[in-house]
């Protein structure tokens, strides 16, 4: 296996602000935490970082809603010095993250700086922007069957896939609910009470197969991660997590969700192949998995994009919640996804990554973990990292 | 066959790359791009045709004809002027596997949707845009 640039670059530190539903703080102030956490966490100080990444792209003067918090007002906040500076998309949520690993093996910058900020729970004194009279790109195809959310999509894949192989809603509770102990075990998530396999039976249904519990969690919250040179991390406050492989690829149509020839997998079928070209190790040695749960459905793909189980296997393999619990086989999602945890765009599974292989998880720690895998979005939008303490 | 105009239907901005979809409905016949040198179906656009490269590409009547391959049941209101539940399915047409196109099935009740249901294309007339719909065959 060559050496891929990626295996010299390791996450160095890690900061999350308060995730909550309701808050007098001002989104974008909770972005400035999250990223002060990193920095300090890092053992560095604002003047070391000249980088800096978020996702996705955001207007100036913005701190609330879908993007709280841009480069330009965090660079202004924290009075940043930058060598190379990135937003906007990519393979998924991950875009920035892979742009920030390449800038940092290509000599652009040593540590950079990268976040995601949300406020969709603060109050918007406009009421939001005005509805375009008339849509452009993607929802100009989905819109006018009244199929606004990304809900309905990720359903017309279930339905095809559920359909074809005999998956139940019954197997699928397994996510939500295994989430939910994981989420008793972590103080920062949102939802924390156990959730009973006839509460989420008899939810209110938002799109079938998906009810309320298999929806993630609007909310206000930040999650910033440094990305250094290996070479620098050793001699920082933490053990290293370094990359093992980046996947990013894209081999099919990624402009509808269903126009790909090998429907209904999605891009995150590329995005494991990707990954595992750049890598020796193989499915059996990945100890924890972070995958997308923005509707369940896409974490139980992920899990059979992954190899994790064959194709059509992953109702049986989620079954009764055992295999994928923070004791089972492959722990999935260990401080309750964003079905629990709240949405933070991926930003928390990569932080609870780089928690876990620090061995610093506490209560919800998976024993002996050497090896994650994160997997970010669906449809035609998505990316994978695999990670690791092994340097 | 034309359809009323149901509420809540949020249109889309007519371009180069989507007018002629959009607007085919007025002929009666849905039309989709295709390669003229190699036959084959693209949907959405594209500037060339992803298999043999070729420019020759125009739009071309299909036959109106599919399967339904996914559906589900929305029950959210996400618009306050659009009834729940509603269905909200993908069909397949039968020139290309690939050319999967939404549907709302009007007039076909919710307990008689299916996967595999055969469907034929009908057009609701929104004066510049025509948005395709599928009903079942039979009724069709």
């Amino acid at each position: 296996m060559s050496r891929y640039l990626e295996k010299t670059v390791a996450v160095t530190g890690v900061g999350m602000s308060e995730i909550n539903r309701n808050t007098s703080v001002y989104p974008f102030l909770l972005a400035v935490d999250a990223c002060r956490k990193a920095i300090a966490d890092a053992g560095l100080k604002p003047e070391d970082i000249d980088g800096a990444t978020c996702w996705p792209a955001s207007l100036d003067g913005v701190g609330e809603g879908f993007h709280a918090a841009a480069i330009s007002d965090i660079h202004a906040t924290l009075g940043l010095k930058l060598n190379w500076y990135s937003s906007g998309e990519g393979a998924g949520q991950f875009g920035g993250i892979n742009n920030a690993i390449a800038a940092v093996a290509a000599g652009y910058a040593n540590h950079v700086l990268c976040w995601r900020a949300l406020g969709q729970r603060y109050p918007d004194p406009t009421g939001g922007p005005a509805e375009p009279e008339r849509l452009i790109g993607w929802r100009s195809w989905s819109a006018p069957y009244w199929a606004p959310s990304a809900v309905t999509w990720v359903s017309l894949h279930a339905s095809v896939h559920m359909n074809r192989y005999g998956i139940t809603r019954e197997q699928m509770s397994a996510i939500p609910i295994t989430l939910r102990r994981n989420a008793g075990l972590n103080p920062a998530a949102i939802y924390k009470d156990p959730l009973s396999f006839d509460q989420y039976m008899e939810a209110r249904m938002i799109s079938w197969p998906h009810c309320l519990y298999d929806c993630d969690v609007p909310c206000n919250g930040a999650t910033a991660v440094i990305i250094s040179r290996l070479d620098a991390a050793k001699d920082m406050p933490h053990k290293p997590v370094r990359f093992e492989a980046v996947g990013s690829a894209a081999y099919d149509r990624m402009d509808t969700w269903w126009a790909r020839n090998d429907f209904p997998h999605m891009i995150m079928h590329d995005a494991a192949a990707g990954m595992w070209k750049r890598t020796d190790l193989k499915p059996k040695d990945v100890g924890s998995a972070h995958l997308y749960d923005g509707f369940t459905y896409l974490t139980m793909l992920w899990l059979e994009a992954l190899g994790f189980c064959k194709e059509g296997e992953v109702g049986a393999f989620i079954e009764g919640g055992q295999r994928i619990s923070i004791d089972g086989e492959l722990p999935v999602n260990t401080n309750g996804g964003q079905l629990s945890e709240g949405r933070l765009h991926a930003f928390g599974h990569l932080h609870e990554a780089v928690v876990q292989l620090r061995g610093d998880a506490g209560a919800r720690q998976v024993k002996d973990l050497k090896v994650s895998v994160a997997g970010v979005g669906g449809g035609g939008f998505g990316g994978a990292l695999m990670l690791t303490n092994q340097t | 066959m034309s359809l009323a105009p149901q509420p809540g239907r949020q249109l889309p901005l007519l371009n180069e790359m989507n007018r002629y979809f959009w607007i085919s409905g007025a002929t009666g016949r849905l039309q989709v791009l295709r390669c003229g040198d190699c036959g084959t179906w693209i949907h959405p656009y594209a500037g060339l045709c992803p298999k043999c490269r070729s420019g020759k590409l125009a739009p071309e009547a299909v036959s109106g004809r599919g399967t339904v391959v996914g559906y589900t049941v929305n029950q959210h209101p996400w618009q306050p002027d659009v009834p729940v539940p509603y269905v909200v399915a993908l069909v397949e047409l039968e020139e290309q596997s690939n050319i999967r196109l939404l549907t709302n099935l009007p007039g076909c009740p919710i307990d008689a949707v299916h996967i595999g249901m055969a469907v034929e294309v009908c057009f609701e007339d929104h004066g510049d845009v025509y948005v395709p719909q599928f009903q079942p065959r039979s009724a069709a």
